[in-house]
């Protein structure tokens, strides 16, 4: 925990917020910060935040406790002569150098923590992640050594598409799954399976116009983008499912094209996945079988 | 028109109005820099109202989870227009009016440097806005792919892209003919005596302002252009299968749009800076540092601008370079944050409602500021980037920063423009209503964005639900505030008390040199300038 901060003496005080941050729900009614998410690179990013929003909360109550001072105590109805000096070399000094080091006390870890986003090397398997109006395409290249051919498009499910609808007379809060979370706009048809504890390198794209594939969860969005592959990676410590949504303007359902991610066991994945391809990739006739394989990779990707 | 140049000699510094008589003669072929300030606030005040009208449609289809009153892509249409119509429509061309009414009055000038060409960069602007709204009531609808208009999927509207490439080439256009007025009246028309450095802040502010206008609007349009022929003409500027680069729009979009958020704030500052002091009855602290400080933010807005794009997959060095740049703008941002605190301390204060609007501007906006700094953190940016968090974040500097400073300075110089006090009680009223009603709208958009709600979406998850209906609520009660003024500024011109020429016991500069309802004509002979005359004059450096 607090592996950026702890080193400057914040991390008691952070540790405190993250943990019960921690056991709140994902989405709350009524929720006042970010989540921490459940990897590296979520928790970074709260830490990350939390920093930043404690730096803001000291500085807005120095500056604003001075001002509201002065509004009390310099009024003109109270006696106040106003003073005719304009400078203070020292204090002009000061509230320029302090800033400067608040900075860099933000920048070290932000560059610190981004140097290590960008590193995604060494991953254990690879997604391909293809943005379409209004659904998403998801591409299982490999799993450690071995090609997969694993591919689905994942899109809003029927319920939440049916409510969602001008005046469809559903009731949004109607629209729950077998553990009564409300799922409405935040559920599809088929989730993106993730193994647990295995570094997973994503490569994002798009094929119509510019989406962005955000689970806050996982402590990132990367945009997908026509003709432009971006890639980043991530570890998700804890099983579970994890809800997000597309952040890019991208048409009229924009605000419709969910994405879940279902965090298993490495063993559990593995033998989805092996399901998967047997059921997508069948045992044809020896001759065609290459073929079949080849177009059901080339398809996604001809933006 | 008459010449009233010869005309005025006679009369000089106590020249009596010589408004033209007819409504058109007055109006249309103006070329008086007080009735073309008029009208660009007159204009200004009409989109705004329009621009809020449409963030009336947005909240109450978000005031409640699902679609109640309009179609997702309308929706899309309001949010592009609404963003379209505040900062080109209200919020530029407010700072403009100001600009056109205040600068001669500031620095002794007769008038703007190019009264004829001022009266164009006025008139281009309700004709390109007709275009632009009327994209709504064509088959296809207004534009709907965000005010941004990233290709690709700005290219897919039909022909409102054309109409808003044209609307934003003439908007681009009047700015541009704006900016070049503003600096030639600043460097040709200074009475003697007043010195670049002896300038008020608002004049210096439009200074900086006006170059950045100049250097960047231009990049806009270029940026339209190509859009305008990869729509029309068949080039791939930005079509990746015809070998261009969808990123590559954004990267010259915002090299005009980081500018150009400063291009709306900058004012802000210089409105501030004289209001301030003004009611503290003491000389601003650090004016010089004030200007450099302004310079400094303006050099700086040139090379942040990929902070908008933190997630378009930069390479690392980028990132990390934009993230330092980003963040050194707290520097001198703090600065003058710190000076205005500064010339409060030890000062003689009243609250007069200028007063009020100018504190709400210092405090609300450096809430602003800091979630513009917590923005700049980009591993934290990957989760804010693109919420309501950012949405939260533009409001208040835009609303809170740039429009409450726009009423400040109405409220402040009114009984200059029109020799009437404005009833304390009601611009009070105005003030705490609007000030509870803005943050209820935004405040609770921070906790939206937080939570995971991305922005320009038509419905959201129930957990959503209730700070979006307390933004709503809010929303609903910045919607009564325009007519709020209307009645309170009307009230004024009507049966307000007269003011004298100094209405404000604290005010120094030019423009409390002249009488209360300033004449058509003022300082058609340079002034003398006196000791005392000018606000930063006198004051040792």
């Amino acid at each position: 925990m607090n592996r950026v901060l702890g080193k400057w003496g914040l991390g008691a005080v952070l540790a405190a917020g993250w943990s019960m941050a921690l056991a709140a729900p994902e989405r709350a009614p009524w929720q006042l910060n970010m989540h921490p998410g459940v990897t590296q690179s979520s928790h970074e990013a709260y830490d990350l935040h939390m920093l930043a929003l404690w730096i803001c909360v000291v500085i807005g109550l120095i500056v604003f406790g001075a001002m509201f001072y002065a509004m009390f105590k310099f009024r003109k109805s109270k006696g106040a002569v106003a003073a005719t000096w304009s400078h203070n070399t020292l204090a002009e000094t000061i509230w320029t150098i302090v800033p400067i080091l608040l900075l860099v006390v933000m920048a070290y870890p932000a560059t610190k923590v981004l140097i290590n986003e960008a590193y995604t090397n060494e991953s254990q398997m690879t997604v391909k992640i293809t943005g379409y109006q209004w659904k998403w395409g998801y591409d299982y290249v490999n799993w450690g050594d071995k090609a997969y051919h694993v591919r689905f498009i994942s899109k809003l499910e029927g319920t939440s598409d049916r409510t969602r609808q001008l005046r469809s007379g559903l009731n949004p809060a109607d629209v729950k799954n077998a553990q009564g979370e409300n799922t409405y706009l935040l559920d599809v048809d088929k989730p993106l399976v993730l193994p647990t504890n295995t570094k997973v390198r994503f490569v994002i794209t798009g094929d119509d116009v510019i989406h962005s594939w955000w689970v806050p969860a996982l402590g990132w969005k990367s945009d997908a983008i026509p003709g432009i592959i971006n890639d980043t990676w991530t570890k998700i410590s804890e099983p579970g499912i994890y809800r997000g949504q597309c952040a890019e303007l991208c048409g009229q359902d924009h605000g419709f094209m969910p994405i879940v991610v279902k965090a298993v066991p490495p063993e559990e994945f593995k033998t989805w996945l092996d399901q998967q391809e047997a059921a997508q990739n069948p045992p044809a006739a020896p001759a065609a079988a290459p073929v079949a394989q080849q177009a059901s990779i080339a398809a996604p990707s001809n933006g | 028109m008459a010449n009233h140049a010869a005309h005025a000699d006679d009369h000089a510094h106590d020249d009596h109005d010589h408004k033209p008589e007819g409504f058109l003669d007055r109006w249309l072929f103006t070329t008086n820099h007080k009735d073309i300030g008029t009208l660009y606030l007159v204009f200004a005040f009409t989109m705004a109202i329009i621009g809020a009208g449409m963030s009336v449609v947005i909240r109450t289809e978000l005031a409640a989870p699902g679609l109640q009153h309009v179609q997702p892509y309308f929706f899309n249409q309001m949010t592009t227009l609404h963003a379209l119509v505040m900062i080109f429509g209200a919020i530029m061309p407010a700072f403009v009016g100001l600009a056109n009414w205040m600068i001669p009055l500031q620095i002794g000038a007769p008038d703007m440097a190019l009264p004829r060409m001022n009266n164009w960069s006025f008139w281009i602007m309700p004709f390109a806005f007709l275009m632009l709204l009327g994209t709504l009531f064509m088959p296809g609808g207004g534009p709907a792919g965000g005010w941004t208009m990233y290709p690709p999927l700005a290219l897919q509207g039909g022909a409102s892209v054309a109409f808003m490439v044209f609307a934003i080439h003439m908007m681009g256009i009047s700015s541009i003919m704006g900016a070049i007025n503003i600096i030639a009246t600043i460097l040709n028309l200074r009475a003697p005596g007043v010195d670049l450095l002896k300038m008020p802040l608002f004049t210096w502010s439009w200074l900086i302002t006006a170059f950045l206008l100049i250097a960047v609007m231009p990049v806009l349009a270029g940026a339209v252009t190509m859009l305008l022929t990869d729509k029309f003409f068949g080039t791939s500027f930005f079509n990746a299968a015809g070998g261009g680069d969808p990123v590559m729009f954004q990267h010259i979009f915002w090299f005009f749009g980081h500018p150009e958020v400063y291009i709306m704030i900058l004012p802000a500052f210089g409105i501030v800076s004289e209001i301030i002091p003004t009611f503290s009855r003491k000389p601003l602290f650090g004016y010089q540092a004030m200007v450099y400080a302004i310079a400094s933010i303006a050099f700086l807005s040139f090379i942040v601008w990929a902070h908008h794009m933190f997630t378009v997959g930069m390479p690392l060095g980028g990132e990390l370079f934009f993230m330092y740049s980003t963040m050194l703008i707290a520097i001198p941002t703090g600065v003058k944050v710190f000076n205005w605190v500064s010339t409060m301390w030890k000062g003689s204060l009243t609250f007069e409602t200028p007063m009020l609007w100018a504190i709400g501007f210092v405090v609300l906006f450096t809430i602003g500021g800091f979630s513009g700094l917590m923005l700049a953190i980009v591993p934290a940016d990957f989760q804010y980037h693109d919420t309501y968090f950012v949405v939260a974040h533009f409001h208040y500097v835009l609303v809170t920063g740039a429009l409450f400073s726009i009423i400040a300075a109405i409220y402040y110089w009114w009984p200059k423009w029109t020799g009437r006090m404005v009833n304390e009680t009601w611009g009070k009223v105005h003030f705490w209503w609007t000030i509870v009603f803005v943050n209820l709208t935004f405040f609770p958009q921070h906790f939206l964005g937080l939570a995971g709600m991305p922005r320009r979406i038509p419905d959201y998850n129930v957990a959503f639900a209730d700070w979006n209906l307390v933004s709503s609520i809010g929303a609903f009660g910045m919607f009564v505030t325009p007519w709020m003024m209307i009645a309170i500024f009307a009230m004024s011109k009507k049966k307000g008390a007269v003011a004298s020429q100094r209405p404000w016991e604290g005010a120094h500069g030019l423009e409390w040199e002249v009488p209360s309802p300033a004449p058509h004509h003022t300082f058609t002979t340079p002034p003398v300038i006196k000791p005392g005359m000018l606000a930063h004059g006198d004051v040792s450096h």
